[in-house]
């Protein structure tokens, strides 16, 4: 399975209540966003859900009820009512949610589980659906044996283990919250990944008992000597592999420095905005109340003042949805891109590493030329791997940017969205405040001779 | 026994109290000027003469004490408007002013009228500012809005039915020369009441018309929840305006990220552009609500005015009731000298019986002082009664006029609130609705 340039509509969380609530906000005209190597003869959206539907009821027959999935019927007409499609021709066939945390105390260590619900029709699957808990640990877990199978596949980020700026306590509710939601867009993101969906760790990771995982984690080197490995490559290979990097890796290289410092900056310009509103928001809620106190010691002004104060206050309310949209929406998206720029400077070293064994060999061939042959079969296989690599983050890159390009554009509309609601509404509350008063005004005027 | 307490005019018929106030207006009263009647509208001086303030400037000068100090001088402008038949302009007249002079005027004015709602003036010092706001008195911010503050004075004395005619008033604006000698000349500051006595005045009056204190606790609480508003609104201005001013950022960034994407770049590059048209709408978006603030502020200042008719009216009632307290005792040492009855105790008393009684020639002569004292004495409280009512009902009728004067100014204003908060509304929504439009084309 290699990676087709298939570019999926992000998956734009919202922030959900419950398992299963996946709505996706209008990402542009279906197509736009598309590579080279899709024909347009793929676009197709409605005519989807259709296949869909067979892909459901093929399936239905073969599900199995195990045991330790919850005995929850699954229809197809149920699965479409809760899953929206994306634009495209992209069928989805695994669903995952990341939902209840649950606190876990033990002697040594308090800690989080989440539940992680899967449905999927694939025959893989031994089962239509599972239920499993996982802890961060999981997650990590689970990262970290993808980067070690697709070393240079852009493997999506996770959240930070703790954040130290946002001054949120480690097990506050927001923490949790924004955790569980970053941790859900990873699964999903994998599963969107053409290579990564099929990777067995990620099933493993989906489906097994707690027990299970456990025991199959211990297989396998572990996570200290390869980080060693790591460490030791780069700091043998890096300088060649600069050297002898093809052209378009230096692009991207060069890209991504100005990519990351800029999508740095939004972060922060970003958080500043929040919080500026939020100040805004504070002051707001002082601000109505004081007409009202004053409309009591008044009688011709009292209802004037009354209005303005139910007017300022409506308004607070709307800055208040505001600023909701801005942390369930931009910011998320920001901070997983800020993440992204440093994953995928790794992915480039890593490349870079892999090259950097070629050349080193080759070097090493160049100085003895007497065992050729012996060299040659290791260059050659070298020569592969290096290739493989190549292509394969040369087309994840390709994926990359398109899905980037594709959430920017869906994140920065809803911004813009966001904003203009905000003002719609405040425009609304002014407009019928006025209108109530020139009312008045009229037949104040008519009344009396105003000189 | 002499009442102390003023008659309840308010509750007089309508047609007595018509009567009544010709004849008042007839009458020298020894505290009000000689005046002609209240202005009818149509006469006030505002619409016989265009009055503005039109332009300011920095000046240096020395001043009482011959040190070196900068000011701000005002150009008042003044024109005489003429019907509609004649067509011609009458020539512009002008002079300068500094902020000292409009103070002294001022003073002039309640000293002489302390029954009117004397309108106040523009604040001494920036009160109420936010951080981009100046609280520096040569900041041409604050040197502009107290030139609109200081031609809005000016009106509102000319527009004023009593105010108008005064002639200090009308030299103010057309005499440049040796206005500040005839002010003097009034002697307007011996008349000024102490304050001390009106401190006294406020603690000691058993007897102040119950309308009066009223409107003194409204002052009170107009003054303290106008600040309160005023100063949250500094607040929320200022918060505000760090909203929109960061979203200024996203400006330079994007454009500086365009540079590197192909197909985004030139959505990123335009959505730029709005933000950074955004973030500098604010600008005039604060200054037009510095005018609003100011309005609000005009009926901060109008607070004191209104204190000041208060205290003038328990001042003359207090007076009053010291007065027949007084005339009270001295009808009483008479009645005890002339009965020969004790019936309080004086150390005179005492000293009498110990050390004999006085001659009859002695009492008598007692007697005939007294007796005089008591006739001044009964003719000065009837004029102070007279007094006291004639005070009460006009300042009365200029508080009923600026009752309905602050209804409607601070009707309108409210009004103008609004529609500063619609306009605000609208540019917000056709920036991102352009922003919406870039952004969906990324």
């Amino acid at each position: 399975m290699e990676a087709e340039g298939r570019a999926p509509g992000s998956p734009l969380l919202a922030g959900g209540e419950g398992p299963g609530v996946d709505s996706r906000p209008a990402a542009g005209a279906p197509g736009t966003a598309r590579g080279p190597l899709i024909a347009a003869a793929e676009v197709l959206a409605l005519d989807d859900e259709e296949d869909d539907l067979e892909v459901f009821s093929k399936d239905t027959s073969l599900a199995e009820v195990n045991s330790f999935t919850p005995s929850m019927p699954i229809s197809p007409s149920s699965m479409i009512n809760q899953y929206k499609f994306e634009d495209g021709p992209e069928l989805r066939d695994l669903f995952i949610t990341v939902d209840d945390p649950e606190s876990h105390i033990t002697a040594i260590e308090t800690f989080i589980t989440y539940r992680v619900v899967t449905k999927t029709s694939r025959g893989e699957f031994d089962s239509s659906e599972y239920e499993v808990r996982r802890r961060y640990q999981d997650f990590l877990w689970l990262k970290s044996k993808l980067e070690e199978a697709h070393p240079t596949l852009i493997i999506p980020p996770l959240p930070e283990k703790f954040i130290m700026k946002g001054m949120v306590e480690r097990f506050s509710d927001e923490f949790i919250e924004t955790r569980r939601k970053a941790l859900h867009k990873f699964l999903n993101r994998i599963a969107d990944h053409p290579t990564l969906t099929f990777n067995e760790d990620f099933k493993i990771f989906l489906t097994a008992q707690a027990w299970e995982l456990s025991s199959h984690k211990k297989q396998g080197p572990g996570l200290l000597s390869r980080m060693g490995q790591t460490v030791r490559a780069v700091a043998s290979s890096v300088r060649g592999a600069v050297k002898n990097r093809p052209g378009m890796f230096t692009e991207i290289n060069d890209y991504m420095g100005t990519f990351s410092q800029k999508i740095n900056l939004l972060d922060k310009i970003a958080h500043r905005i929040y919080k500026e509103e939020r100040d805004y928001f504070n002051e707001m809620k002082e601000y109505g109340p004081i007409h009202t106190l004053w409309s009591a010691s008044e009688e011709d002004l009292a209802d004037s003042l009354k209005g303005i104060a139910s007017c300022i206050d409506r308004c607070c309310k709307a800055t208040e949805k505001r600023m909701a949209g801005l942390s369930e929406n931009l910011l998320p998206i920001l901070h997983e891109y800020v993440l992204y720029s440093e994953i995928l400077m790794g992915v480039l070293k890593r490349r870079d590493q892999i090259q950097g064994e070629l050349d080193s060999k080759v070097d090493a061939l160049a100085n003895r030329k007497t065992e050729k042959d012996l060299f040659s079969e290791e260059i050659g296989k070298l020569e592969d791997k290096v290739e493989r690599a190549n292509n394969a983050l040369k087309a994840d890159w390709d994926r990359w940017k398109q899905n980037m390009q594709c959430d920017m554009r869906s994140t920065f509309t809803n911004v813009a969205e966001n904003n203009l609601r905000f003002y719609e509404e405040c425009l609304a509350t002014w407009e019928s405040f006025l209108a109530s008063q020139t009312v008045d005004l009229h037949v104040e005027e008519d009344s009396e001779d105003r000189p | 026994m002499e009442s102390a307490e003023p008659e309840p005019s308010g509750s007089r018929p309508e047609e007595e109290e018509e009567e009544d106030e010709e004849e008042d207006e007839e009458e020298d009263g020894a505290l009000l000027p000689p005046e002609q009647p209240a202005a009818a509208m149509e006469d006030c001086l505002a619409k016989k003469m265009e009055i503005t303030v039109s332009e300011a400037e920095k000046r240096t000068g020395r001043n009482a004490m011959n040190i070196q100090e900068t000011y701000t001088a005002y150009l008042i402008e003044t024109r005489a408007v003429e019907s509609q038949s004649e067509g011609q302009c009458a020539p512009v007249e002008s002079l300068w002013r500094r902020y000292s002079e409009f103070e002294l005027l001022r003073n002039y004015l309640s000293v002489t009228y302390p029954h009117i709602v004397v309108p106040p003036l523009p604040e001494k010092r920036a009160d109420f500012v936010w951080h981009k706001l100046s609280a520096d008195n040569m900041d041409p911010d604050f040197v502009e809005r107290r030139r609109i503050g200081l031609e809005n004075f000016l009106l509102r004395v000319a527009s004023h039915p009593v105010l108008c005619q005064d002639k200090i008033f009308y030299s103010f604006l057309t005499q440049e020369g040796g206005w500040k000698e005839m002010v003097n000349e009034t002697g307007f500051q011996l008349k000024a009441d102490s304050r001390l006595k009106a401190l006294n005045a406020t603690f000691r009056v058993k007897n102040p018309d119950k309308r009066f204190t009223e409107l003194k606790h409204y002052s009170d609480e107009l003054q303290s929840v106008i600040s309160h508003l005023l100063r949250v609104r500094a607040r929320v201005a200022d918060r505000l305006y760090g909203v929109y001013k960061v979203h200024g950022n996203y400006g330079r960034v994007f454009s500086e990220w365009s540079a590197i994407e192909k197909e985004m770049g030139d959505g990123l590059q335009s959505a730029g552009h709005h933000m950074d048209v955004y973030a500098a709408s604010i600008d005039d978006i604060l200054e037009e609500e510095e005018h609003y603030a100011d309005q609000l502020k005009e009926y901060l200042f109008y607070a004191e005015a209104l204190r000041a008719v208060c205290r003038k009216h328990e001042l003359m009632q207090y007076d009053l009731e010291m007065a027949a307290q007084d005339l009270t005792s001295k009808k009483q040492q008479c009645e005890e000298l002339a009965t020969g009855t004790v019936r309080t105790f004086s150390l005179k008393g005492m000293t009498s019986k110990l050390f004999g009684q006085e001659t009859p020639e002695q009492r008598e002569a007692k007697i005939k002082v007294l007796e005089e004292q008591i006739q001044e004495g009964e003719e000065q409280l009837k004029s102070k009664n007279l007094e006291g009512r004639d005070f009460v009902k006009s300042a009365w009728a200029d508080i009923e006029r600026f009752k309905e004067q602050k209804n409607h100014d601070l009707k309108e204003a409210l009004i103008s609130y609004a529609v500063m908060q619609i306009s605000m509304c609208k540019k917000g929504i056709q920036v991102w609705t352009n922003a919406k439009e870039c952004f969906s084309k990324m």
